[in-house]
């Protein structure tokens, strides 16, 4: 049997980054340690690269290998949200793993090996792909987390993070091996066309239904599955973090909202209840229990908490029973929007956690912005912005996510939803303005002067910039982003 | 004389059981790991089974992967156990909490 | 060429927020002030010829500047509406705000933050002018948010204060209560009309049955409420003034927290058609301006005072608006503006005279000492007091006047008898500062001197417009005032009515003789009799002590709320540990596998009832916290647990049940 040439080339993006990952791996014991860096520009490089190419190819919707793998719009979109949070994500490492003296050019490799993981998950039309993607992107990712090895937190929060993923797994692997008993395929549509005629009522359809939702709702960190993400952002470097908490949360949403709308669009009022349910205890518990953090990384993990429930308010809107197609895609882009605003801001602040270094270490315990803005003005203001902008203020473009998603859900008749995402968007402006106090309110002890640097290099500083770009940029002007997203959701 | 389906579907489903109880109930990590191989080979029960009797080849190409999958997570995940033991000269997973509150 | 002057308003202050934001660290303080008081000026100029064109023509306009947000349905540009009560508010934000912006030069003068303070300044203006100039509600939101975010800054600008920071904390969190309703009044302003923008929904709002339109209006109420500091959300405001005191002036007193009065009017044909919103908003303001200035009677700090009398006077506005008086409130807010940042000034040079001084029992006798700062002083006591022909009277008098014509009899009550304690308070504030013995420090004393003329200049001009701003509208009803915003102001509906002069002049003189005599027994108790008041105060200590404590409300609101909360915490939490701890060891203990699934399918009923009882009371952070035990087979039998608590919702929602 050969390979035709065409579905090659519809996952030449995959391809390439591969092959640039297996060059990293090969490459890296033979270069001098002093050309390392050039590893991480090509890196970046080959992002690029594969940026146009998906971007040439965003109209396109082909399937390949016998349907396996499918590249749509919706994939596309995830795509280029994926790679731009991998570029900045690598920008910010080439900074931070000098400090942290961790510089080793295969972290480097296995951020493309689970960025492939990621583009595969969103782009898979099969259960199959959609567990290869899955299981790629984690197990790159359990390393990762344990990357500062001689670090007891980070190999804790590895080891934490391997344990619990692997379980969650194999939870979502039976579901996905009932599926296949249910529909004798693990086609997306066929499964889809099997559940809908065996409808709701199935016990075997429920209980696949719901092994599906528990191992995604691990990958999202939706409560009552999210007890490792605090743990675990905690004790990953910082630049994992921010690669976890952004580009694996888009992924596995990107996947969730196909498996879902797409292989069980038939069942809506089944799983729509149980979304529900988990988005008002992920609002709630995220938005509470950030309250009484002081770890700012921790504080920013249950803040990612609180922004996947946001995010499943436009699953609930999208799984209405009845809603009329027009609200249910609105309901879609507005998580596709939300996300990508989410990522703008969310790697922001923890660049700026990344590079506010106190006495060498990285400035995460909130105490450590101790009146930041009197001696670095600059981070403290981007600091800021970002707090504002995930606290949902105008005219930032935290705010326009939200203003989306709760329009979606008064436009699909679920007002008190979205009432109850104000009441909650208006209960974390209390911990993120909390660091803004910290950093504009508070006077910094004499040795915290002294001791607190910023490590800003040109490449942070185009992390830094980017974000704040995003930002601001739509928060003024959303309308190409949202234009983009509406053309790019999910056909229904 | 065949052997029901339902025969092979209640199998793994004690397998599955045994493995879940094992992870939450054990408190060496390579048990621990053991446990999560059991959850995944109940599943592959569950491929293989309902490909024979679907006579469809899907599940068990499903299982060659999910093997393979499980290989390497199994690779990676005594890496970090090892690590781990070298940090903290132990494996009981009631020793690792440094990361709470 | 107008709509080139409308968009280049709040552009101004933008440029200087972007210059001294990013550059004020290169050039000089003197620079940067320059910058931040010419950009307002540069606006106000714009405000004035906007405002003559508006004079010439009386048509109103809107100027779009792009299209900000669109899909679907929702169309919301960044635009801008001209009309009267646009210009009115715009020459107030910028001509009054042009005016403290040149004081805080003199005033903030040396501050290490002094770039920082003015960066934050024009900001505020940037986002007030959106707020007053916008031509939807997205945004008047984005203003409204962030003036809120401004005020934040202002309130913790001194670093070294924990008060500072905690007053500004509050200040925000209170704020966002009542943003959260003013959101939510908009998404059902969008729900109902598919449009956001104020013509397009004026247009349709007959169409509103009376249920909606109370439910809108409710909504914007609240969030008028916690922006104009009104009973029940009132506490922010007194705390506010930690921040530097043109802060005071400029936020607290004459733009910010006038928003929500300008809300309601703006908004005024949806409250018109819900009657009972409209009540509400009228009693809101009623019992508040009594119920803040009996506080005020008491108070101690020079800038306290001045608070409760903001937020008294911010309740006139109100009550105004529940009438339907709606022009009135306006030319209150107007007048207010004018002598209460008069007053914030000048007590804010009578604070940097003294060194920082701001305990009136430690002044005393100043009149002689800095005579400029005091007769402007007066000039504003006279004004708010309603002391005839200063602004306050025509204003007071106006909205006072219709309560009675329109037989909002016990309305009317409450602003008289709130007049009359307007009137006492803020002569006894006048008389115990700058009358009777010096109980001034004798160093303090010492150094007593006038402010510079960047200081006093400003006040002079607010003085003047506090004497003269009330002829704007005179003769009242029928004045200039009230034919330019006629258009704008008028309620839906109202019938032209007719007064007799008599009752008109009865009125005015039962207004006059309540100021008369307000001052009166402070000038009994002050001035001629100084021990009659501390008499008074030791022989009734309950009320004494209930006013000085500003009626326990913070107190209160800590029991009430914040206690028990706390309490519920502490008995989560004990409750969490047992539950959790003992399942999981007894999942431990379950090592037959059989006996195992039995238990489970048994008691996953009960293990997950419990459960949600646990979940659904435990509200409290703390507690939550406690479940991140550091162990991994405890997440682990989270996620079962999870697992099978979601097979519950999924039964019960599929059964019909509601789990709700």
């Amino acid at each position: 049997m050969t390979l035709p040439l065409a579905d090659l080339l519809t996952i030449l993006p995959e391809l390439l980054i591969v092959g640039a990952a297996c060059l990293l791996l090969v490459l890296d014991p033979v270069m001098p340690p002093a050309k390392k860096s050039l590893l991480a520009w090509m890196s970046l490089g080959t992002l690029v690269l594969c940026f146009f190419i998906s971007a040439s190819s965003m109209n396109d919707r082909v399937f390949a290998f016998s349907d396996l793998v499918v590249v749509d719009p919706y994939a596309s979109f995830w795509k280029l949200l994926l790679y731009l949070v991998s570029a900045l994500t690598i920008l910010l490492s080439m900074t931070y793993l000098k400090e942290e003296r961790i510089d080793l050019a295969e972290y480097y490799g296995f951020i493309l090996l689970s960025l492939v993981g990621m583009m595969v998950m969103v782009s898979a039309a099969d259960l199959l792909t959609i567990y290869l993607g899955i299981e790629l992107m984690s197990i790159s990712l359990y390393i990762m987390v344990g990357f500062k090895r001689f670090e007891g937190k980070s190999i804790e929060a590895s080891a934490k993070y391997f344990i619990l993923g692997a379980f969650s797994s194999g939870i979502l692997l039976y579901g996905i091996s009932l599926l296949y008993g249910i529909g004798g395929s693990t086609r997306l549509s066929e499964i889809s066309a099997v559940v809908t005629s065996r409808g709701g009522d199935d016990p075997l359809v429920l209980i696949a239904l719901m092994l599906v939702i528990v191992g995604f709702g691990f990958k999202v960190a939706a409560v009552p599955f999210h007890m490792w993400t605090p743990d675990v952002y905690h004790g990953a470097p910082t630049s994992v973090t921010a690669f976890m908490a952004v580009a694996s949360k888009a992924a596995s949403f990107g996947a969730l909202l196909r498996v879902l709308l797409e292989g069980f669009g038939g069942v809506k009022p089944n799983w729509n209840g149980i979304i529900f349910a988990m988005c008002l205890v992920t609002l709630g518990f995220g938005n509470l229990v950030a309250i009484v953090q002081t770890n700012i990384k921790r504080m920013l993990a249950y803040s990612s908490i609180a922004h996947a429930g946001y995010a499943l308010i436009g699953l609930v809107v999208a799984g209405q029973a009845g809603a009329e197609s027009a609200v249910a895609s609105q309901g879609v882009s507005s998580i596709m929007l939300y996300l990508a605003i989410y990522s703008f801001m969310t790697v922001g602040a923890f660049a700026i956690v990344a590079i506010v270094r106190r006495s060498g270490v990285e400035g995460e315990e909130l105490e450590d912005f101790t009146g930041l803005a009197k001696r670095h003005k600059g981070a403290a203001f981007l600091m800021m912005v970002f707090m504002v902008s995930l606290a949902g203020i105008p005219p930032t473009a935290g705010f326009i996510g939200k203003f989306y998603l709760f329009m979606a859900a008064v436009n699909a008749g679920l007002t008190w939803l979205a009432v109850i995402g104000l009441i909650f968007a208006a209960v974390s402006a209390f911990y993120y303005l909390r660091v803004v106090m910290v950093m504009y309110m508070r006077e910094p002890s004499a040795s915290q002067e002294s001791e607190t640097r910023l490590a800003l290099t040109p490449a942070t500083a185009i992390v830094l910039a980017c974000a704040i770009a995003g930002v601001v940029f739509l928060g003024l002007y959303p309308a190409p982003l949202v234009s983009v997203t509406q053309s790019a959701v999910l056909p229904f | 004389m065949t052997v029901p389906m339902s025969y092979y579907l209640v199998l793994s489903g004690l397998v599955f059981l045994i493995g879940l109880v094992g992870v939450l109930t054990r408190r060496n990590i390579i048990i621990i790991l053991l446990s999560i191989e059991l959850m995944l080979n109940a599943t592959n029960i569950n491929f293989v089974a309902f490909s024979a009797y679907l006579g469809n080849v899907a599940g068990q190409v499903f299982v060659f992967f999910a093997l393979t999958v499980a290989a390497a997570e199994v690779a990676v995940g005594l890496a970090i156990i090892i690590a781990l033991y070298r940090h903290q000269s132990s494996i009981n997973v009631d020793d690792f909490r440094l990361l709470r509150w | 060429m107008m709509e080139l002057l409308v968009i280049l308003i709040p552009v101004f202050p933008l440029v200087a927020v972007l210059l001294n934001g990013l550059l004020g660290h290169r050039y000089s303080h003197d620079l940067a002030g320059r910058i931040a008081f010419g950009a307002v000026g540069l606006s106000f100029v714009c405000a004035l010829m906007v405002f003559g064109h508006m004079l010439t023509t009386g048509a109103a306009y809107e100027v779009i500047a792009y299209s900000w947000i669109f899909g679907g349905e929702l169309m919301v540009n960044l635009g801008f509406l001209i009309d009267p009560l646009t210009t009115i508010m715009l020459l107030v934000v910028t001509g009054v705000g042009f005016l403290i912006h040149v004081y805080s030069v003199g005033y903030m003068h040396g501050e290490e933050g002094f770039t920082r303070f003015f960066t934050y300044m024009n900001l505020f203006m940037v986002s007030m002018l959106l707020l007053v100039m916008g031509n939807n509600y997205l945004v008047l939101f984005i203003g409204w948010e962030g003036v809120g975010l401004c005020s934040y800054l202002l309130i913790g600008y001194y670093f070294d204060k924990v008060s500072a920071a905690k007053a500004a904390s509050k200040a925000f969190v209170v704020n966002r209560i009542g943003d959260a309703g003013f959101l939510m009044a908009i998404f059902l302003v969008f729900a109902n009309f598919q449009t956001l923008d104020y013509t397009k929904v004026f247009e349709q709002v007959g169409q509103l049955s009376t249920g909606t339109a109370t439910a809108i209006a409710l909504c914007l109420l609240v969030g008028a409420v916690g922006k104009s500091a009104q009973i029940p959300l009132y506490t922010w405001l007194p705390d506010a003034m930690e921040g530097p005191t043109p802060v005071s002036a400029l936020i607290h007193a004459a733009t910010m927290v006038t928003a929500g009065v300008y809300m309601v009017v703006r908004n005024h044909a949806i409250f018109d058609m819900a009657p009972m919103a409209l009540t509400t908003v009228g009693w809101i303001g009623g019992i508040t301006a009594l119920f803040a200035a009996s506080i005020g009677l008491v108070q101690n700090d020079i800038k306290r005072v001045l608070a409760y009398s903001t937020v008294s006077q911010l309740g006139y506005m109100f009550l105004a608006c529940g009438i339907g008086a709606y022009t009135a409130a306006i030319f209150h807010l107007m007048t207010h503006a004018f002598f209460k940042a008069l007053l914030f000034l000048s007590a804010g040079a009578v604070i940097h005279s003294l060194g920082g001084e701001q305990d009136i029992r430690k002044m005393g006798g100043l009149h002689s000492k800095i005579p400029m700062t005091y007769k402007v002083f007066l000039v504003g006591t006279l004004a708010i007091a309603g002391i005839p022909p200063l602004a306050g009277f025509w204003s007071k008098d106006e909205i006072m006047a219709h309560a009675f014509i329109h037989a909002h009899y016990g309305l009317y009550l409450l602003a008289a008898i709130g007049a009359f304690l307007t009137a006492f308070y803020m002569f006894r504030l006048t008389y115990v500062t700058f009358y009777g013995q010096s109980r001034m420090d004798p160093d303090v004393e010492h150094h007593v001197h006038e402010s510079p003329g960047i200081m006093m200049k400003p006040l002079l001009v607010l003085a003047g417009l506090s004497v003269v701003g009330g002829f704007v509208g005179f003769p009242p009803e029928h004045g200039w005032f009230h034919g330019y915003l006629a258009k704008v102001a008028t309620p839906v509906g109202a019938l032209p009515h007719v007064v007799s002069l008599s009752l008109l002049l009865g009125l005015m003189s039962v207004a006059i003789a309540i100021a008369l005599g307000g001052w009166g027994l402070a000038h009994y108790l002050y001035a001629v009799r100084p021990q009659a008041a501390d008499d008074l105060a030791t022989r009734v200590p309950g009320i004494y002590a209930t006013l000085l404590n500003k009626y326990y409300v913070d107190e209160g609101y800590d029991r009430i709320i914040v206690e028990p909360c706390k309490r519920l915490g502490l008995i989560w939490d004990w409750l969490d540990r047992q539950i959790i701890d003992r399942c999981v060891r007894g999942i431990g203990h379950m090592t037959d596998v059989s006996a195992c699934w039995i238990t489970w399918t048994e008691k996953h009923v009960v293990y997950a009832g419990l459960n949600v009882i646990g979940y659904g009371n435990h509200l409290i952070a703390w507690s939550w916290r406690k479940l991140q035990t550091g162990m991994v087979h405890h997440y682990a039998a989270v996620i079962v647990v999870g697992f099978f608590l979601l097979v519950h919702v999924l039964l019960l929602w599929l059964t019909g049940a509601s789990i709700l």
